[in-house]
């Protein structure tokens, strides 16, 4: 898989790279207009991350012109400026996803595999991992050919940690994904504990376990 | 103050008029002692007549002695007599004076009528009272017509005034006018709203830009804590740690959001409007906040009395709902119920708390904290209060053994 990094802040690059080398991608990165221009022009990329504040254009000039190519690259927009505008905007050029910064690195991870699930295996809704074995299409989730059922909430956090397997996920970025941005002044997020611990019951069959690291937040461990 | 003037000018002048009336009898009735005298000469039978009751003429001889004739002095004075038109009796005019006559001596009088002092003083006095009528009216007409339409350059800009909000960027529509004084209220009035527009507009964008720059050094510092933390085998202190941090620069993203949001709030930046159904939107949102709720061991009930449908932006219809959920859990007190309560005009929470009664001056304010809270902003109510505002919702807080926050529509 190939992903072009579009940031013009280095330290956010150096982050962002680092994060998705370790998912084994093959990461390029351009910090400009002029060099990402070029990137896009000569080369394909399964996804690109595009922060649209570029010093020298618009990040949406780009998004134009890769679709002038006649590219259908994946893109997620980052922008530190969460703009209804720029996200309507952006979408309406065909960009995949919006992302506004600051986000955690567990949402990018999972931003960039659904992009990359819906560009890749057109049809293709099945996601297998360990004896578990999901159709995301029709949510139904099997484990060793035997159907468990899940609860909205409790299939969004499975979802979210296949999606970071073997990475930490903090409470705050499980929190904040499943029950949403407004959940965040909440004085604790000790309720998530008690879905954590009803999925582990659902699944004590599964090869897949959610462990707790720390206390600051879960991994998703492969027997 | 005017019938004062008019009273005392009314004395003044019926004074001065009666003057001159008696000046001007006295006179006519001075000519005509001296028609008289001559009158005599020619017919002195006129002398021989006794009417001293003005029965036939208006003039009366009686001869006196030379005595009386030398000492006798002419006097002017008012008497009455019998009216036969108006059956009463009334002031007459009476000159008396000493003739010498072919050496004899007369006493002369003679009289004229004369103005009714009381008609005249009650003629005045009804003249006087339309005069004050007139006067008023006229006072009223000039004050509404003329000083109204001098003044209107003056209300049109006060009225502006009124109306005017330097969060709604209206711009004050300075009339033009002949009058120097107005001219320099208006220049004056015109620089002042440009320099506190201009401040506010300066204040409101450095806290956008600065909520914009503060966004991506704190995803950098996230992000390295996340990796810093994913990819470091650390002891449980130092993990402890590294979460405080994290926990920390979280809650500065969220509070960065939070101004970011008020912003747009207030410049505009949510103007999509559709019917809502808040009831329909309560519903999704406790169902968000369910597991939170269930954690506090309390329960979230909604009573439904009408359909509550408005016209509003829905991402800031569900942030205003979101708010005063959340606000409810957040400070409720364990095991208790939050109630509810929709009607078509109003939408109402109430929590049971520990705290007192708070303070509605300042409970909306931006960074007014009544918890202890760590994770919370300050900015939950703020928000909420600049959304009502925003669609002239009322957003009330009162107290009575619960916490009850109520939002009402027009």
């Amino acid at each position: 898989m190939k992903i072009l990094i579009v940031e013009d802040e280095q330290e956010m690059l150096n982050n962002m790279r680092q994060s998705l080398e370790q998912e084994l991608y093959i990461v390029e990165a351009a910090s400009n207009f002029k060099s990402a221009t070029e990137k896009i022009g000569v080369y394909d990329y399964d996804c690109i991350l595009l922060d649209i504040g570029l010093p020298d254009g618009d990040g949406l000039e780009l998004l134009k012109y890769l679709k002038k190519q006649g590219k259908d690259d994946g893109v997620i927009i980052v922008s530190a400026k969460d703009s209804l505008d720029d996200r309507l905007k952006g979408l309406d050029l065909g960009a995949d996803d919006y992302l506004p910064k600051p986000f955690h690195m567990a949402e990018l991870n999972a931003r960039i595999k659904a992009v990359l699930r819906r560009r890749n295996f057109d049809g293709n809704t099945l996601v297998e991992i360990g004896n578990v074995l999901i159709d995301t299409e029709s949510r139904i989730i099997k484990i060793a050919d035997e159907k468990i059922i899940l609860n909205r909430k409790e299939y969004s956090i499975l979802m979210y940690l296949i999606a970071n397997k073997t990475r930490l996920v903090t409470k705050t970025a499980l929190a904040e994904h499943v029950w949403g941005d407004h959940i965040d002044q909440t004085d604790s997020f000790d309720f998530i504990y008690s879905q954590i611990k009803n999925l582990r019951k659902k699944m004590d069959k599964a090869t897949i376990t959610v462990e707790a690291v720390y206390g600051v937040g879960y991994k998703l461990e492969v027997e | 103050m005017l019938l004062i003037l008019i009273t005392i000018w009314a004395v003044l002048f019926y004074y001065a008029m009666l003057d001159e009336i008696y000046d001007s009898l006295d006179d006519g009735l001075e000519n005509q002692k001296l028609l008289m005298v001559q009158r005599a000469a020619e017919d002195p039978t006129i002398l021989e007549q006794n009417d001293p009751e003005f029965k036939k003429h208006v003039y009366d001889f009686t001869l006196i002695s030379k005595k009386t004739f030398e000492e006798f002095k002419e006097n002017y004075r008012d008497t009455l007599m019998y009216m036969l038109n108006e059956k009463d009796y009334e002031p007459v005019r009476l000159h008396e004076s000493a003739i010498a006559i072919n050496k004899k001596h007369y006493r002369l009088k003679i009289i004229t009528s004369m103005v009714e002092e009381d008609d005249l003083a009650k003629d005045l006095i009804l003249y006087l009272f339309g005069l004050y009528l007139l006067l008023i009216a006229s006072v009223l007409v000039l004050n509404n017509l003329l000083l109204l339409k001098i003044w209107q350059p003056f209300y049109t800009l006060i009225k502006q005034l009124k109306d005017f909000r330097i969060e709604k960027n209206t711009a004050i529509n300075i009339p033009k006018s002949n009058i120097d004084e107005f001219n320099l209220l208006n220049t004056t009035v015109d620089k002042l709203i440009k320099k506190s527009t201009n401040s506010y507009i300066t204040q409101k964008q450095f806290i956008e830009n600065a909520s914009h720059e503060l966004q991506t050094p704190l995803a950098i510092s996230i992000n390295k804590l996340e990796l810093f933390l994913e990819n470091n085998a650390l002891k449980k202190n130092q993990a402890d740690d590294i979460t405080t941090v994290l926990d920390n620069l979280n809650k500065l993203t969220r509070l960065n959001k939070s101004l970011l949001l008020l912003s747009k709030i207030e410049n505009h930046q949510f103007e999509n409007e559709n019917q809502v159904n808040f009831t329909e939107i309560t519903k999704n949102i406790v169902v968000d906040f369910e597991d939170m709720a269930h954690h506090k061991m309390m329960k979230v009930n909604i009573t439904n009395n009408g359909i509550l449908n408005y016209q509003i932006n829905e991402d800031l219809a569900v942030i205003l709902l979101t708010n005063l959920v959340k606000n409810a859990l957040i400070h409720g007190q364990k095991n208790e119920i939050i109630q509810i309560h929709i009607e078509s005009k109003s939408w109402k929470i109430s929590n049971i708390s520990t705290s007192e009664m708070l303070d509605e001056n300042t409970l909306f304010t931006r960074f007014k904290k009544y918890s202890t809270n760590k994770k919370s902003t300050g900015l939950g109510l703020a928000i909420a209060k600049a959304i009502t505002d925003k669609y002239d919702l009322k957003l009330k807080y009162h107290f009575d053994t619960t916490h009850i926050f109520k939002v009402e529509f027009p």
